[in-house]
């Protein structure tokens, strides 16, 4: 009985003491608001924000040089997160820096198509169909949602249309860009 | 060789440890959303499981046994296994910021998961040495670690599928784990007994 006691409290303590060591000789500096403001950013270094990636648009945040509303690819639901994150009001995406675009695809209204071809000629990967006087169709699968076929029809038949996620048009998502984290020393320099 | 061989087998397919034992199920079913959160989960589980295994070994061996406390196996293996757990964390965090963030989150997650102090108990029942229990617990971690993945990977798929509405969510994906379980159950013919 007395052995069990001892035992244990002596395993106890020594784990105690180790992890209380551990947590001194491995403690790491560096800005955990920076890294919770960029877990919430989408990591798609386009810089549409006005900043080079996503990383240095998250100190500027943090730092308070930047509004929350500048990222169109995390939209509204990265701006919600942020305004959770930081307490602050949410804010509608700022239109300087983009418009938030669900994924499209290109429609002819047959009925009024005229065949005139300028559309198979603006569009860069051959997705519409058709030959002069013929009624034109896009081929929906290769269309990628460009809109250069808008401009050049001369009886605006073009429409475009957001793709619903469903079993058919379900894919693998596209890998996430590499988050490699900087290392201690670099992101010291950059706060100092 | 053989006998590790066979070991492994018997872990990763046959005994399954979460289609036929049925042990750390809730990682099982809370982490397969989404297939990269599975892999890096499958990735934290297997270092954990194999670490809790050898080290849960080494405490019952060199401090339990000697002093004849046996019976405080759980409480020991528990604070054993979560102390080298946090420990371990500390250690990458500092080491390698890369690996911190693919494992980080989950470490703490699966620290005392069933599966995990399973592993330690049932190598003990077993009476397997140091080197069986590791080769014990690596291939039940192997094994999580498959299944995990294969699961998320048709999660993924369900979850945009035509469900019928009574079944949509976890109700879909339970359905999912008990065929799966079925599959594997079919495995138990590899081994003659």
């Amino acid at each position: 009985m007395l052995n069990a006691i001892l035992a244990l409290s002596a395993l106890a303590l020594t784990f105690g003491l180790l992890l209380g060591f551990a947590a001194i000789r491995f403690k790491v500096e560096g800005d955990p608001l920076v890294d919770q403001i960029d877990a919430q950013l989408p990591q798609t270094q386009c810089g549409q924000c006005g900043f080079p990636g996503c990383r240095p648009y998250a100190e500027a945040i943090a730092n308070e040089e930047a509004e929350i509303n500048q990222c169109p690819p995390g939209g509204e639901a990265t701006i919600h997160a942020l305004a959770d994150l930081l307490d602050r009001e949410p804010l509608p995406l700022n239109p300087e820096n983009g418009v938030e675009a669900a994924k499209t695809v290109a429609v002819i209204d047959e009925q009024i198509c005229i065949g005139c071809t300028l559309c198979i000629q603006a569009c860069p990967v051959d997705a519409i169909l058709g030959a002069a006087k013929q009624m034109h169709t896009i081929i929906e699968s290769e269309c990628t949602g460009c809109e250069l076929c808008l401009p050049p029809c001369p009886v605006d038949c073009i429409e475009m249309v957001e793709i619903k996620e469903d079993i058919l048009t379900w894919k693998w998502p596209y890998p996430e860009p590499a988050t490699v984290e900087q290392p201690t020393d670099n992101r010291q320099e950059a706060t100092a | 060789m053989t006998e590790f061989a066979l070991i492994l087998l018997s872990t990763v397919l046959v005994n399954n440890f979460v289609l036929t034992k049925f042990l750390g199920l809730c990682p099982f079913m809370g982490v397969s959303r989404k297939l990269e959160t599975a892999i890096g989960m499958a990735l934290a589980t297997t270092f954990v499981l194999t670490l809790a295994s050898i080290c849960s070994y080494l405490a019952n061996t060199y401090l339990l046994a000697p002093l004849g406390i046996e019976y405080l196996r759980t409480i020991t293996f528990i604070l054993v296994i979560a102390v080298v757990v946090q420990f371990t964390e500390m250690v990458i965090q500092k080491s390698s910021p890369l690996l911190h963030k693919v494992l980080g989150i989950f470490l703490p997650l699966i620290t005392t998961n069933c599966a995990v102090l399973g592993v330690a108990l049932l190598n003990i029942q077993q009476e397997l040495n140091f080197l069986q229990s590791a080769v014990y617990g690596f291939g039940a971690s192997v094994g999580f670690s498959i299944v995990l993945i294969l699961f998320a990977a048709m999660r993924e798929r369900l979850a945009v599928a035509d469900v019928p509405s009574p079944f949509q969510g976890p109700a879909i994906g339970l359905i999912t784990a008990g065929l799966m379980s079925l599959a594997f159950l079919g495995f138990s013919g590899l081994i003659k007994g």
